[in-house]
């Protein structure tokens, strides 16, 4: 739901992190150095 | 335009990590911003921006190009032992987009 | 994020943040931004954002233009989304473009391909920094041709042929969703594989000339599904600006960022070096400064007040008790501000119908900051104005002259 970046990597679920406890190795695989995103046509006109 | 990049080596798989004693280095199209909260990398070839949430994986990247190995780099920019298979995973996942590429050319 | 975040528990982790939280609270350079390069165009469509038609003569000179350009590598912004009007009929435009690319600004142009000519699609194939973006509103000239003129179809179908035989793959062609092409989707995405090009569909706003016809070509509740289902269907393959993220609502998020950049981490500089939150939201409610100020872009992007209100945490007002409200921000703050909706309640197009009843007891609509629409035609009259010459009630005499040389011309006694 909360998933709202297309990522390759392990993006962080927040909304399952804020709404169920998450076991420290989930938050460990979660916590990821890098986050990746296509920002192709951002900010665009028409 | 992508038509005129040159196609990197095969991407590593960004689960397994990367192979760390092989030289790399960043992508030549691949612009690198410092922000307080780590940096901020863009491919101006495949349009992706990368987030790097930490300084010190900044600083891996830094050091790729004038290190002999990834392993090296990493060494350089303090990354421990411990923490060692947690930055290689991040450079297969920055290897994995094209962000960076082994360097097969000897300088 | 250190070592020490990982043996941390859970419960005291500071988990790592997440690019789109980071965004919401604004960078010290934008990511990219908007700069539409002139207010003349050879089209008048009729949905345009900026009602552009003439050129302004304050228009910024090409060393103004060039000196922002400057202040764009210096704060190391990626890319500019150069637009107008019709940004390719500025004679300096492949000047700027060139001087963009050689100081490491990347730059994607929209045009409507006017003057994408066999030589110039060789040189812009030529340039690894440079993206180019043909507008498209119907994949028939019919669907096409009504919004944005005769002739518009076949112009822009003649530049994606000459990009793709000039060998420039990726080319974007760029839709704005309406009424009339929401059944066109898998024409449009045929269109763009036949050149080589990537679909760009992106959501129109009622900003500009665009409030004259939202009401009439803004697609109904029933092709807002149509369209979601198709997004996701097509996932990343096919390209929307981010904008439309209101549609997340009827489900999961659509792949891109899903946030408002608006003064975060875009904004646009207008032809006259204006610089405003976002390219929809032409107006002085949204005007942080000048570029032309003494301490330029950087000095607007850094101390506007008005950007520092839109980088602090939203609330969500009327939405935050909606539980869509995490994936839709609430919309679009250019879409609510044109169609007369508070800021922090729902979206037009909100796709829960939170919107129809405010949208129904809504008041005068703002007007946007500017006019630059072609004056083709002169205002409709239907004839001579009939003017009767009389003499005001009051006057016994006519006025003082002002050669007059009485010191007591025009005393009235009594």
């Amino acid at each position: 739901m909360d998933q709202s970046v297309t990522t390759q990597s392990q993006d962080l679920h927040r909304t399952e992190a804020d709404t169920a406890p998450v076991a420290t190795d989930e938050l460990i695989e979660a916590d990821d150095l890098v986050e990746e995103v296509s920002i192709d046509g951002m900010c665009g006109v028409y | 335009m992508p038509a005129s990049r040159p196609e990197p080596p095969a991407p590593p798989d960004a689960d397994r990590g990367l192979d760390l004693d092989r030289p790399w280095t960043l992508h030549s199209q691949v612009s690198v911003r410092p922000e307080p909260f780590g940096a901020l990398l863009y491919h101006f070839g495949t349009r992706q921006l990368s987030f790097l949430k930490d300084r010190r994986l900044l600083d891996v990247v830094r050091a790729l190009e004038s290190s002999p190995d990834a392993r090296a780099a990493c060494t350089a920019a303090g990354v421990t032992d411990t923490q060692l298979p947690r930055y290689a995973k991040a450079l297969a996942t920055l290897a994995h987009s094209s962000m960076l590429v082994e360097r097969t050319v000897t300088r | 994020m250190t070592a020490t975040s990982v043996t941390a528990s859970p419960a005291t982790a500071q988990p790592a943040p997440r690019l789109t939280d980071l965004f919401e609270l604004g960078l010290d350079s934008p990511i990219c931004l908007t700069w539409e390069l002139t207010y003349a165009c050879n089209l008048s469509c009729t949905h345009c954002l900026s009602s552009s038609g003439r050129r302004d003569p304050r228009e910024l000179s090409t060393a103004e233009a060039k000196a922002v350009i400057d202040e764009l590598e210096a704060m190391q912004v990626f890319y500019v989304n150069i637009g107008g009007g019709e940004p390719t009929v500025r004679p300096d435009f492949f000047e700027l473009l060139d001087y963009a690319t050689a100081h490491h600004v990347g730059v994607k142009f929209s045009t409507n391909g006017i003057r994408i000519t066999p030589e110039v699609a060789r040189r812009l194939a030529a340039n690894d920094y440079v993206d180019v973006q043909i507008s498209l509103d119907g994949a028939t000239p019919e669907v096409n041709d009504a919004v944005r003129g005769a002739g518009s179809y076949d112009t822009a179908l003649r530049a994606l042929a000459n990009l793709a035989d000039a060998g420039l793959r990726n080319a974007k062609l760029s839709v704005v969703c309406t009424r009339h092409n929401i059944a066109q989707l898998d024409e449009f995405k045929e269109i763009a594989d036949r050149y080589g090009a990537q679909l760009r569909l992106t959501r129109l706003r009622p900003s500009g000339r665009g409030a004259d016809v939202w009401d009439d070509l803004h697609p109904l509740p029933e092709q807002q599904r149509v369209l979601y289902d198709w997004l996701v269907a097509n996932g990343d393959q096919v390209l929307t600006g981010d904008s439309f993220f209101h549609l997340s609502a009827f489900g999961a998020p659509l792949p891109g960022l899903n946030l408002c950049g608006a003064g975060r981490v875009v904004c646009l500089i207008d032809p006259v070096g204006d610089v405003y939150a976002c390219p929809f939201a032409i107006h002085d409610e949204f005007l942080a400064g000048s570029v032309r100020e003494p301490a330029g872009f950087t000095g607007v992007w850094r101390q506007s007040e008005l950007f520092r209100r839109l980088r602090e945490p939203q609330q969500g007002g009327a939405c935050a008790s909606c539980t869509f409200y995490d994936s839709c921000k609430g919309g679009c703050m250019a879409a609510k501000f044109f169609t007369g909706l508070p800021l922090d309640g729902p979206d037009p197009e909100c796709v829960q119908g939170h919107a129809e009843p405010l949208l129904d007891r809504r008041g005068a609509l703002p007007k946007p900051s500017g006019d630059h629409s072609h004056r083709t035609a002169p205002a409709a009259r239907s004839g001579p104005v009939p003017l009767t010459l009389t003499r005001r009630p009051d006057l016994d005499r006519p006025p003082v002259s002002a050669c007059d040389e009485s010191p007591l011309a025009g005393l009235r006694l009594g």
